[in-house]
């Protein structure tokens, strides 16, 4: 086991009468990419600042490299990387001056040049920096969290606002980073970005961790494999249900299958629906996405009784 | 390594002070423009004496007041709202070596100010003498209580507030703080708050330093209260980030 980059012991963090941080306890292990996720409002942002040191723990303990970074900041600074949610950048200044500035902070910094090329900002490395697109300026905020060779970075929402290509070619940035044992903690709103990227991950709401692991273990968590179908016009899912001897929810336009997909209720569903006649549009086993367990983990309470009350209301028509 | 990181700092804040043309209007245009204009164009008549001798302690002052508080304060007021202080923060040179960057950086825009200021004034006929010195002193202490006073400013309001009430502050302390005319042509009342005013006290202490006049120990108390009160209060209330 690696020795943690990372270590977060009951982290507590009000502001006035609320709390955004209500007791957190993570270890993150060196040259782990680490996510954490979550609705906004969720704690993220507080987390992630109370760790760079921007802000100070109401309750419970941070360390980052083994250093605390309130006290210990002068010794923490040259080896972390910042990118913050947004700007950070002044506006009146280029790019290239922007990068030699913060290599000039650094004891062993990276080739300006360089990184300007990596990040794909060499044609603008010369135009004002209020002149740059939101995800030009993204892209130039990571290069200056890299000049300095961090050996942990914090990505506060890295590619927010970025074309499809500009966020491939940051994930390509950051497995790069994993590949030189650079440490990397994000916080993103885009869950395939998760997926893609992540060793592990935590998803946050209300100040509390809800869940943790890599994806796959968060998505198994909370979800079994399900069987879902859709068919061109409507079935008797009463009936169905008694032939399969399963539940089968209406989910949208989808029929869900409870239970486990086994080879022997697939032949029984298809033979079913040869009998009454009806047409498959769609067939899948399989798990519900990241995205999906994100959804149900960080509902509102609201949402929450609303759906318990459709799932009665169905259970009932049954 | 800070020392490094101070330096390429400073240079980074000289250039864009430099770039900044309304800034320039103010750190350089308007003192040239006052002292030219009521010195040879316009000449004051309402002092005894060579008006350009009036004019040059005042106008001296009010290049401070515009680079220290003006200049300073409002690009300190936009970089916070841009976030840049933020960002700054977390980098190893750290708050304490930008305060270092801005304080050099406004020193040499001073250095460049009193050089253009005194070869205009002695170009119109003013002497330079040895009196120049003790009246660099009084520049810098004024220098540290137009820097508390611009920096409180940019980091309690929001930018724009801070940019409005920066440039009218400029006015109202350059119309009474006898440095373009004479304190004693204002109204009695207005002239009694004016020399509680760190431009009038500032102006006054050079004034009298570089005439050779009787030194004015009540607004040197003054122009020291401020250089302590300012910063102390900038420290105080300072936000590093706009809410």
């Amino acid at each position: 086991m690696s020795p943690a980059a990372i270590e977060i012991a009951g982290l507590v963090k009000r502001y006035g009468d609320r709390t955004a941080v209500a007791g957190i306890d993570l270890s993150i292990g060196a040259g782990e990419v680490f996510g954490l996720l979550g609705p906004n409002g969720a704690g993220k942002t507080t987390t992630v600042e109370i760790l760079e040191g921007y802000r100070t723990a109401d309750g419970g303990s941070v360390r980052v490299l083994g250093l605390d970074p309130v006290r210990d900041a002068a010794a923490l600074r040259p080896r972390i990387g910042v990118m913050l949610q947004e700007g950070g950048l002044y506006p009146g200044v280029k790019p290239r001056e922007l990068l030699d500035l913060f290599a000039a902070f650094y004891p062993d910094p990276d080739d300006p040049v360089r990184l300007l090329d990596l990040v794909g900002l060499d044609d603008v490395a010369t135009t004002m920096v209020r002149r740059l697109s939101g995800g030009q300026a993204q892209r130039l905020s990571l290069a200056l969290a890299l000049v300095g060779r961090p050996e942990m970075v914090f990505l506060d929402e890295p590619t927010a606002g970025m074309d499809p290509r500009a966020r491939a070619d940051t994930w390509e940035l950051i497995r790069t980073l994993r590949a030189t044992g650079t440490t990397v903690l994000l916080t993103t709103h885009y869950m395939d970005e998760a997926e893609q990227l992540c060793d592990r991950l935590a998803i946050l709401d209300r100040g509390i961790i809800v869940a943790g692991g890599t994806p796959a273990e968060v998505i198994d968590t909370v979800t079994e494999p399900t069987l879902r179908f859709t068919t061109a016009s409507p079935i008797d899912a009463v009936a169905l249900g008694a032939a399969l001897h399963r539940t089968v929810d209406a989910v949208g336009s989808e029929y869900v299958v409870g239970g486990d997909p086994s080879p022997e209720v697939i032949a029984a569903l298809t033979a079913w629906l040869a009998d009454h006649d009806r047409q498959v549009t769609e067939l899948r086993t399989g798990q519900a996405s990241l995205e999906e367990v994100f959804l149900q983990l960080t509902e509102e309470p609201d949402a929450t009784k609303a759906r318990s009350a459709a799932r009665r209301g169905r259970r009932s028509a049954r | 390594m800070t020392t490094k990181a101070i330096i390429a700092q400073t240079k980074l804040e000289l250039s864009m002070t430099l770039r900044r043309g309304e800034s320039l209007l103010v750190t350089l245009a308007i003192p040239i423009g006052i002292l030219v204009f009521f010195g040879k164009v316009n000449r004051l008549s309402s002092v005894s004496g060579d008006p350009v001798d009036f004019l040059v302690p005042g106008v001296l002052s009010l290049a401070v007041m515009a680079s220290a508080m003006v200049s300073l304060g409002i690009a300190t007021g936009f970089e916070r709202r841009y976030g840049v202080l933020k960002r700054l923060g977390s980098t190893p040179l750290s708050r304490g070596g930008l305060l270092g960057a801005k304080t050099l950086n406004v020193i040499a825009i001073e250095i460049l100010q009193v050089a253009v200021i005194l070869a205009t004034g002695v170009a119109l006929g003013w002497r330079l003498e040895a009196a120049i010195v003790p009246a660099i002193g009084l520049l810098l202490l004024g220098t540290i209580a137009f820097a508390g006073i611009g920096m409180f400013m940019a980091g309690t309001l929001r930018a724009e507030a801070n940019l409005a009430l920066a440039n009218a502050l400029f006015l109202v302390l350059m119309f009474l703080g006898g440095m373009a005319y004479p304190l004693s042509r204002l109204p009695d009342a207005v002239e009694s708050i004016a020399r509680l005013l760190p431009a009038a006290a500032l102006a006054e202490c050079v004034r009298a330093v570089l005439n050779h006049q009787t030194f004015p120990t009540g607004a040197f108390v003054v122009l020291v209260a401020w250089a302590i009160a300012a910063p102390l209060a900038a420290a105080r209330w300072f936000k590093w980030e706009e809410a």
